[in-house]
């Protein structure tokens, strides 16, 4: 077939591109992830039993809207990064400065801790199945916003996989606080954080397979 | 063998208003400028793979096909606030990569690569043949899809009239085009290995 020819096929018909659907396709997928990200806290964990008491306590918000701002870093991210052009620019210190803050809440708690408080402040009582939790909850926005990016054209699908990651950690990470009872800042800044990093690795890993076009 | 000789320079800001408002105009329906503006592009297209794969002249056309398969299959994802040079060269850097790869000649990435955002300051008319057949990969294609292509978009029936030649739905005609366009491109794609 001749480039001519391709052409003519090509504007031959209906030619017409609807262009706001476009950028509701990953809000769409978040929506769509949510109710499962909750439905998997709700059968397999539970909201902590003292969660209105809770919402009392500084600590709480911190653990709950650290992650959010990651999440909303990552949708930015995800959202600039599925079209051909568009840079993210700084979307990236929107899920750096969290991260941050609560490395340096941590290395503060740390270091005015009595010497034996100290590792209990880090382990907590669960820090074997935080990451893992928090991955199991991110997974579905991921995988929803993983198949929305695959209807876009994600120009450097690592970094796109790596945002979608982000997204759903964040998210995953926020739904696990609810049910989650260690509130200090050691515990977050380690469990939380690699339970975060590991959506996104796995973005970073599978967007260059999964993400082509 | 004969090679895109004629390339003529061009001011890229003139082009990227041109070609933008052919684009825009497109989007919103009218073939006519949406076909001006696929005619306009394959040339700058032309022009800026040509110079860039040096090493495998042949490659050129059908990289300019692929890059103009592709670009119709994702026109949904450009924003209309965006410079269209941006969005065109994002697209064709993507589809050069995948072919460099394929080749796999990762070293020698970089350097035609970085000279970014030039892609509407020349333009080359000449089609050379393309390698590739375009044609011969559609009739690869499953009937669901290979039969609205044919009818609506290479003989130019209404969608109406190939649902009745047909015996499919209409909808399941506008949805045979649209993955049917998705398929030929995923299919050049994975042509570039064997074809090298």
């Amino acid at each position: 077939m001749k480039t001519d020819d391709l052409v003519a096929m090509l504007a031959n018909g209906e030619v017409a591109a609807p262009r706001r659907r476009a950028g509701r396709r990953i809000g769409l997928a978040v929506l769509l992830g949510l109710p499962l990200s909750f439905a998997i806290l709700f059968a397999g964990y539970g909201v902590r039993y003292d969660i209105v008491q809770a919402m009392f306590w500084p600590m709480f918000w911190v653990k709950v809207l650290f992650p959010l701002c990651i999440a909303a870093a990552g949708f930015v991210a995800v959202e600039r990064l599925a079209r051909p052009g568009v840079a993210p620019r700084r979307a990236w210190v929107g899920a750096a400065l969290p991260v941050l803050g609560v490395w340096v809440l941590a290395v503060v708690a740390w270091f005015t801790l009595p010497m034996e408080a100290r590792m209990p402040s880090l382990m907590g009582q669960s820090w074997r199945i935080c990451a893992l939790s928090i991955g199991l909850m991110a997974l579905p926005v991921f995988a929803a916003t993983l198949v929305a990016l695959k209807g876009m054209a994600p120009t450097r699908p690592a970094l796109a996989g790596a945002a979608a990651g982000a997204l759903a950690g964040g998210v995953g990470a926020a739904i696990y606080a609810l049910h989650c009872m260690e509130l200090t800042a050691p515990f977050l800044a380690v469990w939380y954080v690699s339970g975060i990093a590991v959506p996104v690795l796995a973005g970073a890993a599978l967007g260059p397979r999964l993400l082509r076009w | 063998m004969a090679r895109n000789t004629i390339s003529s320079r061009v001011n890229p800001s003139d082009a990227e208003a041109a070609l933008r408002s052919l684009f825009l105009r497109g989007l919103d329906g009218d073939a006519k400028a949406y076909r001006d503006f696929l005619q306009r592009l394959s040339a700058h297209l032309r022009a800026f793979l040509g110079k860039r794969l040096f090493g495998w002249p042949d490659e050129v056309e059908d990289l300019v096909q692929e890059c103009l398969l592709a670009m119709h299959n994702q026109r949904h994802t450009y924003q209309s606030d965006q410079p269209l040079t941006a969005w065109v060269h994002a697209i064709a850097r993507y589809k050069m990569i995948d072919l460099l790869r394929a080749k796999s000649v990762r070293e020698d990435l970089h350097d035609p690569l970085d000279d970014d955002l030039a892609v509407f300051t020349e333009s080359a008319e000449e089609a050379s043949d393309a390698k590739r057949d375009l044609g011969g990969l559609l009739e690869t294609l499953p009937e669901r899809q290979r039969l609205p292509i044919v009818h609506v978009k290479i003989e130019g029936l209404s969608v109406a009239e190939t649902a009745s030649l047909t015996g499919m739905s209409e909808s399941a005609v506008k949805v045979g085009i649209h993955r049917g366009l998705k398929a030929l491109a995923a299919r050049c794609g994975s042509n570039w290995g064997s074809a090298a």
